[in-house]
């Protein structure tokens, strides 16, 4: 029987690899299984953008329950949450599970490459993914509420701005929740997390509107969704009354550093016993 | 090709007991033996009393540091098979992730392909491979697509990645799987996969952590004749394993941990050499045992004569020696031999003699 593998003395001749190389051979690996599983992830993160579209823009106008002008302040709210929704589970599902029970994060962890990008890397493929459902959705929603008051696409740096901002914050945000949920507590991070992000994210209303009740007009800051919901306001129809872009952006950015930063150290732990 | 210095692992509890236990602490089962305690630069026995016993497997109760790992010490030649015998919660998998940069020493220093473990960790990952205790195939990609983004990783084009894989999948057998989903290898192939992957790179030093786990006896046969190829390629092989046999069949030297310490590191035959003792004899009687018992306990090399059943079982320090004059000492007691069995020293009798309990 002939060699199975070389030789001792051939092994692993002293060429370099570069670092890059090896992120985007992992970047392409998430595209490819991204790719295979497209029905599932448009199912998985635009289905229920759309139904709110349907009900909230279609359906409640047509019945004559809600002005028709709504959808110009819906239409931004649902981006931005298909966008959050779709960077956040990219991630957040694979790393409970992989690190949870199937393990298959590992054999990157031992690619010959310094672990924190693994981390960067799994978060620049969930900005991807959420910057895409955002693509479907704008389009989709156009088609199903049927033209809407006041909608710009002038401004369409700013609108592929604040959606690359804000998927990556979600994704980091995905990042460290996928590392720090145990695979038996899944159903809380629906729960307790996204589901209150969703309702209280401006996402059906204006963040100017809340005046009304000022203690809930402070406590949303915290939810990172507001920012990019009322990024989107501010690009897409700017004449709802929405954030100064200025403030969206800051805020985005340092939401991002934070969670990071949390996410990076909570992957560290995972990864490296 | 790997040297490990003093090297420890403490595994830091949470909460409560945490706090209050001083750092490097660390907690002790029950009755721990003299040995854990007294090793070089082992840490002060701290925390809140014994392990806590649940389902018959000793489990640290939360909050507690554990010592993985204490002071061990190994120097593993180029080209050697080695092993790493011990049972479960031994430190085995723990030694395997320090030297493959997965799990982080809290002391000593270790060297792999004349990298070291923390500081060029990115470099000596480049220069192993890893097949982990249960498979970890990407689920997300095909069989084929496991090997080439492997590959990949390691800066391999596609189309070397590509050859290199159909070679490796025929040579272990699975290349009609080539476009399967990896669900669907049976346990033995998906073992193989992960072997596969570990030496698509090429490395040069391939590290297994109870790969024949969960296997059935053919399949195990099977990584056996691969491993020995491997070995016979001339590659650096450690593996751990609580099977004595596989131990035993396979690996040129090996090391028995116990509890996190290194008990005795040889070469398998004079590991059998420092047994205790002895050839067990074990005979078949027709008549009184008992008295037959007596009589080759008085016999001259035979240590204990015990009864069990219609069986004596002696156990002589001189081998086969003194089986004539057991057979004479027997039918001197009125009794008649009807079956004789001789076991020569083995691991399984010097593990037990070391640590005081069974392998497995």
């Amino acid at each position: 029987m002939s060699a199975l593998v070389g030789t001792s003395k051939a092994h692993s001749a002293g060429r370099p690899i570069a670092t890059s190389q090896i992120f985007f051979a992992m970047l392409r690996r998430d595209m490819r299984v991204a790719r295979r599983e497209l029905p599932f992830f448009l199912l998985r993160t635009t289905m229920q953008p759309l139904m709110l579209m349907v009900v909230f823009g279609y359906l409640l106008p047509k019945l004559g329950m809600m002005q028709g002008n709504y959808t110009t302040t819906l239409l931004p709210g649902v981006l931005a949450l298909s966008i959050a929704l779709s960077a956040v589970q990219s991630i957040a599902l694979p790393m409970v599970a992989q690190f949870g029970f199937s393990r298959e994060i590992e054999d990157r962890l031992l690619a010959p490459i310094p672990v924190r990008l693994v981390a960067a890397e799994l978060v620049v493929a969930a900005t991807l993914q959420g910057i895409l459902a955002g693509l479907v959705v704008l389009p989709a929603g156009r088609l199903i509420m049927g033209p809407i008051p006041g909608l710009e696409l002038a401004n369409i740096f700013q609108v592929l701005a604040v959606t690359t901002i804000g998927a990556a914050a979600f994704s980091a945000l995905g990042l460290f929740l996928g590392c720090a949920i145990q695979p038996q507590q899944i159903g809380l991070l629906f729960s307790t997390i996204v589901g209150p992000m969703i309702f209280f994210g401006c996402t059906y209303y204006p963040w100017a509107a809340l005046s009304k009740v000022p203690v809930l007009k402070y406590a949303v800051l915290v939810n990172p969704l507001v920012y990019v919901a009322e990024g989107l306001r501010g690009a897409l129809t700017p004449g709802v009354p929405h954030m100064d872009p200025l403030v969206v952006t800051g805020a985005l950015v340092v939401l991002l550093a934070v969670f990071w930063t949390m996410g990076l150290r909570g992957f560290m732990r995972r990864a490296i016993g | 090709m790997i040297e490990t210095r003093a090297l420890g692992k403490v595994y830091l509890g949470s909460g409560f007991a945490r706090r209050r236990t001083p750092s490097g602490g660390v907690a002790l089962p029950a009755g721990a033996s003299p040995q854990w305690m007294s090793a070089a630069g082992a840490p002060r026995v701290s925390g809140p009393g014994a392990m806590a016993q649940t389902g018959g497997r000793m489990s640290p109760p939360r909050g507690m540091d554990i010592a993985a790992l204490v002071a061990l010490d190994l120097n593993i030649k180029e080209g050697e098979f080695f092993g790493l015998l011990g049972p479960n919660g031994a430190g085995k998998t723990t030694t395997i992730g320090i030297l493959t940069t997965r799990v982080r020493a809290t002391s000593g220093d270790a060297w792999v392909a004349g990298c070291h473990v923390s500081d060029n960790d990115v470099e000596l990952r480049r220069r192993i491979g890893v097949v982990p205790q249960r498979p970890n195939p990407d689920r997300g990609l095909n069989v084929l697509e496991n090997l080439v983004f492997h590959g990949a990783y390691f800066g391999l084009s596609t189309s070397e990645a590509t050859r290199r894989a159909m070679d490796l999948l025929g040579k272990f057998d699975i290349a009609d799987r080539v476009a399967s989903s990896v669900d669907a290898l049976s346990g033995g192939q998906q073992q193989r996969l992960m072997i596969a992957r570990a030496l698509l790179h090429e490395p040069q030093v391939l590290f297994l952590d109870e790969p024949t786990v969960g296997l059935d006896p053919q399949a195990r046969l099977a990584l056996w004749t691969i491993l020995r190829q491997l070995h016979a390629d001339g590659r650096t092989i450690v593996m751990t394993t609580h099977y004595m046999h596989e131990a035993d069949e396979l690996c040129d030297r090996l090391a028995i941990i116990d509890r996190g310490q290194l008990l005795a590191c040889d070469t398998p035959e004079k590991l059998r050499a420092q047994a205790p003792g002895t050839t067990v004899v074990e005979i078949e009687v027709e008549g009184d045992a008992a008295a037959a018992a007596a009589r080759c306990g008085a016999v001259p090399g035979v240590s204990s004569a015990t009864v069990s059943g219609n069986s004596v079982r002696a156990l002589s320090d001189r081998g086969g020696e003194a089986v004539p004059a057991l057979i004479r000492a027997i039918e001197g007691a009125g009794a008649r031999v009807t079956n004789m069995n001789l076991s020569s020293p083995s691991l399984e009798t010097l593990f037990v003699s070391l640590t005081g309990r069974r392998l497995d």
